[in-house]
């Protein structure tokens, strides 16, 4: 939406004041009074609210870090919208999105030089999104993979490497689907052999009828939480849609749980932090982004408790049991085989959005 | 009121603004939260996502799309069960309560009543959840006793969300169907035993009657509460078959599409609308 064809029409001038009024509220309900302590804010998804991870920065720096979580681009690009410039340093948010928050004009440019690039995993550094105009907006922090999650024990592990199996009968009712429409209609795409990248309306009908094969042999549809029980409960024996993400963190209750690479590839996520240009602490921010890529920080988020999943530096600090368990040392043959994230334009966003709606209704 | 060179001219100034005052709070309350919010919901609903302006295709949308058309019929259906059962479930237990259990025992059971709201909606399902799953309490007496040799499929169904909801609605409807109960006189029991009537008579002409009041206000809550409730289908339902509030939250997540939100909102609360105005129109009949 141009900001300028907006200006000048009631409803959204009015639109933007009920926003602003309601943001006020919001911010001091969900961040416990801003105006009282704010050294450093920032909207993060929940693996940056563990005390584990932030405790080490707010030391180091006699700041406190206040948080906001918010689950999809959209909701948190909703709510930097309803907020005053400046409530914000700093916003987590996937990769493929930091040009949609550099159109809104909220994002400054990172300083390359001091932050440590040389040290990431050269494939997840995301140019292609996190380039913006020449300059660099979103630094890559962690990563993983939409792929099979499945318990070894339960199924056949030869099966998991290929997509194929999903919509087999041989595990039908066994299978559950993770609740994010893009990344399993990535998966669809990498099962009918279609590039992520290259994805188009015309795709739509073959997408459609592989995840409606895919809904035939699910039990649920789960959000994060879900799909993680469902799995570690034994509902299912097979997570669409999960990778490290859904069975490292469950490793030492059930280290039954495991995740595949197939032969077709695999989806690769990836989440960047990106600093505000109204932000009033930009030097916090930035030394909160170096922590966050440090060894240390990378460590320390790679295994929060929320979620685990790939550090992008790969100097990390992790222990061997973590690294073992990340499978640290098979990423470059994984990141070989993943394709990212499908980035639809916003009229295929929605027509992807609702043809993801007539799969959950199908019976 | 009025006699000859006296005209009774109501209660002075002072008397006459008081009951304003009384009432203001309560007014400012409503605008606030409520009268606000809506028409900002609605301004949002009649915006265009991209690119701002006036337009109906968010309204067009809900009507056009079989699947969201479609998760309103599923949010019909669930809370027309859910009261249903919940009522069938709830009077039994309220008379017992009322009727059969000592006065002096009564305000335990109601405690042990309410007892279930002290714990957290999200961790009630999640509960819930672990009961009927495949590994759950449920199906292990049944394949353990012999009933089944496979689980049965009881997670992540309607009737999952349903079994969720009804654990939730029976005691709030207990306990305004209890204080419909305990407000009504012995009087007309009395009266009617002396007119020849026995219990069932009795009940069916004179209690049933007198107590439906209560009901159907028990019911509208539970019909609101339900049809926008999200937590539980979402952990319960497993996402087989979508309801409006999760349709709604769709919009937000990634795309925030709040102008569609917005919409598929206030046709909810239309819907709701409705469901009050029949219950009061029939309240209003049945009183007449």
């Amino acid at each position: 939406m141009s900001i300028k064809s907006a200006a000048g029409n009631p409803l959204s001038v009015l639109k933007r004041h009920l926003h602003a009024a309601c943001a006020a509220t919001a911010l001091l309900l969900a961040a416990g009074s801003l105006a009282e302590a704010a050294d450093l804010n920032a909207l993060i998804w929940c693996d940056h609210s563990d005390p584990a991870l932030l405790q080490p920065f707010e030391e180091a720096n006699n700041v406190k870090v206040n948080v906001k979580e918010f689950e999809g681009t959209g909701a948190g690009l909703a709510i930097v919208e309803q907020s005053q410039p400046g409530d914000w340093d700093v916003m987590v948010i996937d990769s493929i999105d930091v040009p949609r928050g550099v159109e809104k004009g909220l994002f400054e440019p990172l300083p390359e030089d001091k932050l440590p690039f040389a040290d990431l995993f050269p494939q997840v550094k995301m140019d292609g999104s996190t380039v913006v105009g020449g300059k660099r907006y979103g630094i890559t922090e962690k990563f993983g993979y939409n792929t099979i999650g499945f318990n070894k024990t339960k199924v056949d592990p030869a099966d998991m490497q290929s997509l194929a199996s999903l919509t087999s009968d041989k595990y039908k009712g066994k299978v559950a689907i993770y609740d994010y429409y893009l990344p399993v209609i990535g998966m669809a795409a990498l099962a009918i052999g279609k590039k992520t990248a290259d994805l188009t309306e015309a795709d739509l009908p073959a997408l459609k009828e592989e995840l409606l094969k895919m809904k035939a042999n699910a039990k649920l549809v789960g959000e994060v939480t879900a799909s993680q029980t469902a799995l570690a409960t034994g509902e299912v024996d097979i997570l669409v849609g999960g990778g490290e993400w859904v069975t490292a963190g469950l490793a030492k209750e059930n280290p039954a749980l495991d995740f595949s690479i197939p032969k077709e590839g695999a989806v690769l996520w990836s989440q960047s932090l990106a600093m505000f240009k109204d932000s009033k602490n930009k030097d916090m921010a930035l030394k909160f982004i170096q922590y966050i890529l440090s060894p240390e920080g990378q460590a320390r988020l790679a295994t929060s408790s929320c979620y685990w999943g790939m550090p992008s530096n790969t100097k990390a600090a992790l222990t061997d049991d973590q690294k073992k368990i990340l499978r640290f040392d098979e990423q470059p043959g994984f990141l070989a085989r993943a394709q990212s994230y499908p980035a639809p334009n916003a009229e295929l966003d929605k027509k992807m959005q609702d043809m993801w709606t007539e799969m959950l209704q199908a019976k | 009121m009025s006699s000859a060179g006296n005209t009774w001219r109501g209660p002075p100034r002072a008397g006459r603004a008081l009951p304003w005052a009384l009432v203001t709070p309560a007014l400012g309350w409503t605008l606030l939260f409520f009268v606000l919010p809506f028409i900002a919901m609605g301004f949002s609903s009649l915006t265009a996502h991209e690119g701002g302006g006036f337009t109906l295709v968010n309204y067009s949308q809900f009507f056009t799309n079989p699947s969201y058309w479609q998760a309103m019929v599923n949010s019909l259906q669930v809370t027309a069960i859910v009261t249903v059962v919940s009522v069938l479930l709830a009077y039994p237990f309220a008379w017992i309560l009322a009727e059969q259990v000592p006065e002096r025992w009564q305000r335990l059971a109601l405690m042990l009543a309410v007892l279930p709201f002290w714990t957290s909606y999200v961790v009630r399902s999640y509960s819930w959840l672990l009961v009927l799953a495949q590994n759950g309490v449920i199906n292990r007496v049944l394949t353990g006793s012999g009933l089944t040799s496979e689980p049965l499929q009881l997670a992540n169904t309607r009737l999952a969300t349903v079994t969720g909801f009804v654990h939730f609605f029976v005691m709030l409807l207990t306990l305004t169907i209890f204080a419909n109960l305990k407000q009504l006189s012995p009087s007309y029991r009395k009266a009617a035993a002396d007119l020849g009537a026995g219990p069932v008579r009795t009940f069916l002409h004179v209690v049933l009657p007198l107590t439906l009041p209560g009901i159907m206000v028990g019911a509208f809550l539970t019909f609101v509460l339900c049809i926008g409730d999200y937590i539980t289908p979402q952990i319960l339902g497993g996402n087989n078959e979508l309801l409006m509030p999760q349709l709604v939250m769709m919009q937000i997540g990634r795309r925030g599409d709040f102008p569609l939100a917005s919409a598929l909102s206030i046709i909810l609360m239309a819907v709701v609308s409705i469901a009050y105005l029949a219950c009061a129109r029939w309240l209003k009949i049945e009183r007449a």
